[in-house]
């Protein structure tokens, strides 16, 4: 056990990082970066298998001891998201499921009102949810009295690389929230994700920014150590910023020269 | 009888049911539903598929 527990729904992760597996382009890639973050889990996709499907992915991830999150990426509308919820629920006998319903391709973003309807529903039918939203303190709010277990938050649009858009919007979901705050989304490099983690996220989900990096396991090492760095920082207190300089050394006994 | 499986027409003996469709499918790892509705493995041999019916099998694949 550890003296800063990362606990998720009454289970607790040794890292605070969740890893994605969408983008690496071989199986042997998403093997080595699982290893170099050290993730306790990580989010699969559900799509029609086909002739060329293998299982080996749930077979890396079982061999890695990594909790599987399956997720509704590309659902548009509530009734999706709960059937394909179901149906990972069944095939991968879970009940934990990151819910994403989003709005359109261009932009990924969460569309607000069916997320909130899917996240009711499937709360009632005893899944556990993790819903990826908007970087919106209400909807957040709002998430959490449907009794999701967790809010993750985008920083910036999925894939884009453009980090925290609007620090202060996820600094307000944590003054607030009594779930975990997992910022979801955006990370493009690690300081990224340490900045998440400053910002008192309690933990970050990302895919593409170590997945697409030119060098994959080395990305996801230095997400991870950014992680930790950020969460030290977090529980450091870091100094208020200040418009003016204030001096480190004395301002007393300066000789006259 | 005419059946669409993953979107593609597939024609099947009459009173063929889920488990036989699904028959060559990995034991684990692998759902199922018809006309949008799950169906529990569990079910799969009781279950009698019908003319026109749409079967959806998923699996988990890489996604964030």
């Amino acid at each position: 056990m550890s003296d800063d527990p990362f606990v998720i729904a009454g289970v607790e992760f040794p890292s605070r990082l969740i890893l994605g597996t969408g983008g690496a382009p071989s199986m042997r890639v998403v093997d080595e970066v699982i290893a170099a973050s050290g993730t306790a889990m990580c989010t699969v996709a559900m799509r029609r298998i086909s002739p060329g499907t293998s299982g080996s992915l749930i077979d890396v991830l079982e061999r890695r001891g990594v909790r599987i999150l399956p997720n509704t990426a590309g659902c548009r509308t509530a009734q999706e998201a709960v059937r394909t919820a179901e149906l990972a629920r069944e095939a991968l006998s879970t009940d934990w499921v990151k819910l994403e319903v989003v709005a359109d391709e261009r932009t990924l973003l969460p569309d607000a009102v069916e997320l909130l309807d899917a996240a009711e529903t499937l709360v009632a039918q005893g899944f556990t949810v993790l819903p990826y939203t908007n970087d919106d303190p209400v909807l957040a709010r709002r998430l959490q009295q449907a009794g999701c277990v967790a809010v993750m938050p985008l920083g910036s649009p999925i894939g884009s690389g453009l980090g925290i858009l609007n620090p202060h919007n996820i600094e307000l979901i944590v003054a607030e929230a009594r779930v975990p705050v997992i910022l979801d989304a955006g990370i493009g490099t690690a300081s990224d994700a340490a900045l998440a983690m400053e910002l008192g996220c309690a933990a970050v989900l990302l895919a593409s920014s170590v997945t697409r990096a030119q060098h994959p396991a080395a990305m996801a090492t230095a997400v991870a150590a950014a992680v930790t760095a950020g969460r030290l920082a977090r529980l450091a207190g870091r100094i208020p910023k200040r418009h003016h300089a204030q001096a480190s050394s004395p301002t007393e006994g300066m000789a006259v020269l | 009888m005419k059946l669409t499986v993953n979107g593609a027409p597939r024609e099947l003996d009459d009173a063929t049911t889920l488990a036989r469709l699904l028959d060559d499918q990995p034991a684990r790892g692998v759902a199922a539903a018809v006309d949008g509705e799950v169906v529990p493995r569990a079910e799969w041999a009781g279950f009698r598929l019908a003319e026109g019916q749409a079967v959806e099998v998923l699996t988990a694949v890489q996604g964030g």
